[in-house]
């Protein structure tokens, strides 16, 4: 599916929506894995409670926690698809080869992908909260977190991707490079629903959440493109 | 000296870390030298091969 | 080490090279321990709140701080490798990493073993002991990725993005677990806030040197054989092989 012959003419706008389009596309048509991956963040926070049993005191405290760690670890192992099929196929040849900005590509291709992976799990999320005993407020602000940390999970863990692009090793390798950097988003994201849970203000949290994903915005689509040129050469 | 050796109790806590410590030096030093001893060897295979080759 | 900077920045003199500063540093670190371990142990005084136990700084301060210093130049070494293709650049990294990596792993376990006595537990999430787990995560992840490519320019590169992508997340890292930890009131594994006695500052900077000494016999060996092996398709290498026996 080479349409990028065509997107000379595109704004950048245009060529982002193109290749988000066409990820999701491509997306649809394996509904199992982006299922897989929703039932794995579900079946994790689901382990914890029968591994430190139903008291519901400590469970509360402990859901935003567990909740964010399984996100992490569900993201970490989608990340295989975000460029797998694309590297099998030689559309990533392609993809670098072609005149438009690798940026924007890259840029396209992470949305996508957090859109099938990274959104189910913030939708999910308040369901797995009731199991934890969770308050409304904290519900909503853990949603908050969510949404805004999940993206930079699926930009931070794309940089991994593109660098262990083709390597055996699979998913566990992408996780250990990966992991560590994304230690400050679990720590503001179940920072902020521990904040109003002891009553104090999540702005600070959730800022710098946004601020973490604003730099994410700016710098990752541009070093993952770099990584792919160094995998691909 | 059995002063000394006790630290004030800590004994285990202090030389443990320096044993520690004097342990992975001395695991570091014999990997580095045991590197450098395969490298060599196999350099000396190839070299060997090589003139094998040209007779 | 940059007298002539280009002349040795090719694997075939820098080799040379190496091989006669290494033991020089290898004699300067035994004698610089020597000299270290003595201070720290007979001339340092015994301290007023943490009694003997307070000695294990001197081998876990130097070895923290030279674990995180390696990381940089590590970093250093690997972007100049990626931006000027230069060889040797990334050979550097790649000897640095193991080295920094044992660093990393040693400053924790000392830690542990001082945080015991002192607070309790053998470990106590604070948040340098935290950073430096991160921190070998991150060593980890290099070490990793280089050994898991097989194509040597690819290794070098690939793993050189990620040592600058790590390098740039450290400070935030750091910044983001000192807030856990100031918010989670865990303990914070600082030495006595009054001022350090003379000889207690002497046997840190001394054993620092030693610890630094170390890493330069340890790394400039490591390196060598990296080298070699990298460069066995070379005419250097076959002459030198021809040297030997």
């Amino acid at each position: 599916m080479n349409t990028f012959g065509a997107g000379n003419n595109l704004s950048l706008l245009g060529l982002l929506g193109l290749v988000i389009r066409r990820d999701l596309v491509l997306a649809m048509r394996r509904r199992a894995d982006v299922l897989t991956t929703l039932i794995f963040f579900v079946m994790v926070v689901s382990l914890f409670p029968l591994g430190v049993g139903p008291e519901l005191d400590m469970l509360r405290k402990m859901a935003p926690g567990v909740v964010w760690v399984a996100a992490l670890l569900a993201s970490m192992l989608s990340l295989g698809r975000l460029f797998s099929a694309d590297y099998l196929d030689g559309t990533l040849e392609q993809l670098l080869l072609a005149p438009q900005p690798l940026s924007m590509l890259v840029l396209g291709k992470m949305i996508a992908h957090w859109m099938v992976s990274g959104l189910p799990l913030v939708l999910m999320a308040p369901v797995l909260g009731l199991q934890f005993d969770m308050s409304v407020q904290a519900l909503w602000v853990l949603v908050a977190a969510l949404l805004l940390g999940t993206p930079i999970l699926s930009m931070i863990g794309a940089v991994g991707a593109a660098l262990t692009l083709g390597l055996r090793g699979g998913g566990v390798l992408v996780s250990l490079l990966v992991l560590p950097l994304c230690i400050p988003v679990l720590i503001f994201g179940a920072g902020a629903v521990e904040a109003v849970t002891s009553g104090m203000s999540v702005v600070s949290h959730l800022s710098l959440l946004g601020a973490m994903l604003l730099l994410s915005l700016v710098f990752t689509p541009w070093v993952t493109s770099q990584a792919l040129r160094i995998s691909m050469e | 000296m059995s002063e000394f050796f006790a630290m004030n109790g800590y004994a285990f806590y202090v030389w443990g870390s320096y044993g520690l410590a004097l342990l992975i030096f001395i695991i570091e030093i014999a990997m580095v030298r045991h590197k450098r001893k395969i490298t060599l060897q196999q350099l000396r295979l190839m070299r060997d091969a090589g003139e094998e080759g040209q007779e | 080490m940059a007298i002539n900077w280009f002349k040795y920045s090719a694997p075939s003199t820098f080799y040379g090279l190496a091989g006669k500063l290494v033991p020089w540093f290898a004699w300067s670190s035994a004698i610089l321990f020597a000299a270290g371990l003595y201070i720290s142990f007979f001339v340092a005084p015994t301290d007023a709140t943490q009694s003997e136990a307070y000695r294990i700084i001197f081998i876990h301060v130097p070895v923290s701080i030279l674990s995180m210093f390696i990381y940089l130049v590590m970093a250093l070494y690997a972007a100049l490798g990626l931006v000027f293709n230069t060889r040797l650049s990334s050979m550097m990294a790649t000897a640095l990493a193991p080295t920094g990596a044992l660093f990393a792993f040693i400053a924790l376990w000392t830690g542990a073993l001082w945080g015991k006595p002192m607070w309790g537990a053998w470990w106590v999430w604070d948040a340098r002991l935290t950073s430096e787990l991160i921190l070998l995560f991150l060593y980890l992840g290099f070490i990793a990725l280089h050994s898991s490519i097989d194509d040597p320019r690819r290794a070098d590169r690939a793993a050189a993005l990620l040592a600058i992508v790590g390098s740039v997340n450290v400070p935030i890292i750091y910044f983001s677990v000192k807030w856990w930890n100031t918010l989670h009131q865990g303990a914070t594994i600082k030495f006595t806030g009054t001022s350090m006695h003379v000889a207690m500052q002497q046997g840190l900077w001394l054993m620092m040197l030693a610890c630094w000494a170390y890493v330069f016999a340890i790394t400039l060996t490591r390196v060598r054989s990296i080298i070699l092996e990298r460069e066995r398709n070379t005419q250097w290498v076959s002459d030198l092989m021809g040297e030997r026996s």
